[in-house]
């Protein structure tokens, strides 16, 4: 029998309002099991707003601050500073945001605590749109996806532009640590949140979070749909630290993207040549990580896409 | 105590460090720059023990000393003008989220057109945000008021944040010898702040969260009640802060020669001292008049106002911002306070001084002879025209 590694803690508790299916509560949940209860989070506006329920209910197990939408980075920032001015111990300071939050209107931010050093955990979960306000496209929102500011129909064919790289924006500040995570893989989940942890310096974990309502599929097939993320090599699972790269889930080959997009509504719409084109994306997406997890380094087509082990000021949080 | 002569800036810059402020943040604009260029020194030569964050903007200026507030940390920023502007939005978290954050401003035009001369629009601008707001006149005033400032909105009947204004370059790169008082005498007035953390680690709660109408409603009214305790708090914190110094502001309010006086302008800032002269020289002439400083605008102190119009006929407002009201904004304040008065004395408003313009005695001189004339105008831009050449030009 295989012993699961996944603590049993909950901190995020029964009654909390995410929909059914619902990704980014499968991604609170196994982050805090790998950060653990003296985690203090920073929230802007996003689902969780929601999912974390009104005052005077809180969902969550640990201290949560609400920030405005684009301040997380700088929010983090500021909560470190107090934990380390005032010596209190033992404590994990993570920002929380939405695709929306972090790459479009929180970049700014974002890229301020990574290129200071805060020694902080910043997670972006990746509804890839803007959730909590209706399904309107972000910068994360994919190629050829409808949201409602994406319609299908006329001239509409879902979002024309691709994909932000939040992870090549990311690894050009060289963060100590940073990782894509899929709650459909719970101990590769576990496993980075807890990893991160235990390392000071800035942190960036890119977190997989299916949308049953945004991206127009049933409710229980939310675990699938991530494991297809990854298995099609739409969101491959790695990490960068101490300036190496590594894949986590190596595949000896990719399954066709068109069991991916089948899956959901939102790509409903595509024909054989658009899929056929998103198809080649990811395959080169794909290379490209195979390239840097064979050279150990991500290089890609920018130098600065390097991380670097701890630089000055960085130490052991544990330690 | 020792006297050194030092800008309104470093006047700021004194005041934090003496605060021993533990968090900084701060994002460079002209005239703020020289406040957090101090402060960094402070930090650097290790006679402050405070983080210095280096931030990206304002807004992340701001936001992060709110967090760091959050947690219990005593915070300073300061900012000016643009840099005010895009705060905004997280000025209101600051006192929704009741930390009590203290931040320098330096009263700045805003653009366009560019101006970085002194104007009270960003601060007016902002009156609405929940913050305590005082404008100085000196740069002693500035220095005594931040120190107050820090036991005003930690004080835990307030806990609201404020911010302490100073006239571009009027006062802040104006040197004028400013008393220090000893660091012994500041632990003792203000002493490290009692960490009643709001956000505590390991502690399950939300501080923020979202509310359905019946709370939020709630949440509003406690803050306009933390503003009703202000000026009481105010008037203890001074009187405390005389008897270790020596030094009163004389409240939210203070007035100057309006015992007989027909005709009082109340003024904000560094405009007040030219007005004073002005006031003494038309006394010597026979016009009974004087001034009142209005140097709390948030809270408003509405029944010091009250008391000073129970004996006045005429009361002349001089704004330094216009904000685009029927009127500048000191002078709806001030008509606003009074419409219940009886008898209810004649308000008449003097736009002056905006964009770095100077107030001359002349200006000001012209603004009595309008209220004591015979039909004072509910407004008057006082110097539109450029200034005339001299005799011989
Ligand atoms: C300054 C500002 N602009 C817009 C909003 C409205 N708003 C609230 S939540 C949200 C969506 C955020 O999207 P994302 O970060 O992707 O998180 P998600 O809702 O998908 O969980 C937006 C735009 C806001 N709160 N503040």
């Amino acid at each position: 029998m295989v012993k699961l590694t996944i603590p049993a803690t909950e901190l995020v508790r029964p009654g909390h309002a995410a929909c059914p299916g619902c990704g980014p509560a499968l991604a609170m949940r196994l982050l805090l099991k790998g950060l653990g209860p003296r985690t203090v989070l920073s929230m802007p506006a996003c689902c969780w707003t929601v999912i974390a329920t009104p005052y005077p209910t809180t969902a969550l197990g640990v201290a949560l601050l609400d920030n405005p939408i684009e301040s997380t980075g700088a929010s983090i920032s500021g909560i470190r500073a107090a934990v380390d001015a005032l010596a209190i111990p033992d404590v994990t300071v993570v920002g929380f945001a939405g695709d929306g939050g972090t790459a479009d209107i929180g970049l700014q931010a974002l890229s301020g605590m990574l290129e200071r050093r805060t020694n902080a955990i910043y997670v972006m979960y990746d509804n890839e749109a803007y959730m909590n306000t209706g399904i309107q496209r972000s910068g994360a929102t994919p190629e050829g996806a409808w949201t409602t500011t994406t319609p299908v129909g006329g001239a509409g064919r879902g979002k024309p532009e691709r994909k932000k790289d939040i992870m090549g924006i990311v690894l050009a500040h060289r963060p100590v640590y940073a990782a894509t995570l899929n709650p459909s893989f719970p101990e590769d989940f576990v496993r980075k949140a807890a990893k991160a942890r235990e390392i000071a310096g800035p942190r960036f974990l890119h977190v997989f979070a299916p949308c049953p309502p945004g991206w127009r599929y049933s409710s229980e097939e939310t675990i699938e749909i991530g494991r297809l993320a990854t298995d099609t090599g739409v969101f491959p699972l790695y990490e960068v630290a101490d300036g190496h790269l590594r894949l986590t889930r190596r595949l000896s080959s990719l399954k066709p993207i068109g069991e991916y997009l089948g899956r959901q509504g939102r790509y409903a719409h595509l024909t054989p040549e658009e899929r056929a084109r998103l198809q080649a994306e990811v395959r080169s997406g794909w290379e490209r990580i195979l390239r840097e997890d064979a050279s150990g380094s991500p290089g890609g087509p920018f130098s600065s896409r390097s991380s670097h082990a701890a630089t000055k000021g960085d130490t052991v949080e544990a330690a | 105590m020792t006297q050194i002569v030092m800008s309104g800036n470093s006047a700021q810059s004194y005041a934090a460090l003496l605060a021993r402020v533990q968090v900084i943040a701060a994002y460079p604009i002209t005239p703020q720059t020289t406040i957090v260029e101090k402060l960094a020194e402070f930090v650097a030569n290790g006679r402050l023990a405070a983080q210095y964050l280096q931030v990206e903007s304002e807004h992340s200026a701001l936001q992060s000393v709110v967090s760091a507030s959050a947690l219990g940390a005593r915070t300073y920023t300061a900012t000016s003008s643009q840099g005010l502007l895009l705060m905004h939005e997280v000025l209101h978290w600051a006192s929704g989220l009741r930390v009590p954050v203290v931040m320098g401003v330096v009263n700045r035009a805003v653009a366009p057109p560019w101006s970085i001369g002194a104007d009270h629009a960003d601060t007016i601008a902002q009156r609405d945000t929940g913050w305590i707001q005082f404008y100085a006149e000196s740069n002693q005033e500035v220095l005594d008021t931040v120190l107050e400032a820090y036991r005003i909105a930690e004080d835990p009947a307030v806990r609201l944040p404020a911010m302490v204004t100073e006239d571009a370059f009027y006062l802040s790169h104006t040197v004028e010898p400013v008393d220090v008082p000893s660091a012994e005498t500041v632990d003792a007035f203000l002493p490290a702040r009692e960490v009643r953390a709001i956000l505590v680690p390991g502690v399950p709660a939300r501080l923020g969260s979202f509310t359905g109408p019946i709370e939020y409603v709630g949440f509003r009214r406690d803050v306009a009640r933390a503003m009703e305790r202000v000026l009481p708090t105010l008037a203890a914190v001074e009187e405390d802060y005389a008897r270790r110094t020596g030094r009163d502001h004389g409240g939210p309010l203070p007035t100057y020669r309006t015992e007989d006086a027909d005709a009082v302008l109340l003024t904000m800032g560094t405009a007040t001292t030219t007005a004073r002269a002005v006031i003494d020289a038309l006394r010597e002439e026979g016009h009974r008049v004087g001034l009142a400083k209005l140097r709390v605008f948030r809270p408003f102190p509405v029944e010091a106002v009250r008391a000073l119009a129970a004996s006045v006929d005429r009361i002349g407002v001089l704004d330094r911002s216009f904000t685009f009201g029927p009127t500048g904004a000191a002078a709806m304040e001030v008509r606003s306070a009074l419409y219940d008065a009886s008898p209810r004395p004649l308000v008449s408003d003097f736009v002056a001084g905006i964009g770095g313009r100077d107030i001359t005695p002349e200006a000001i001189t012209r603004m009595f002879a309008l209220l004591e004339g015979p039909e004072p105008p509910e407004l008057t831009w006082i110097d539109l025209a450029a200034p005339e050449a001299s005799a011989d030009g």
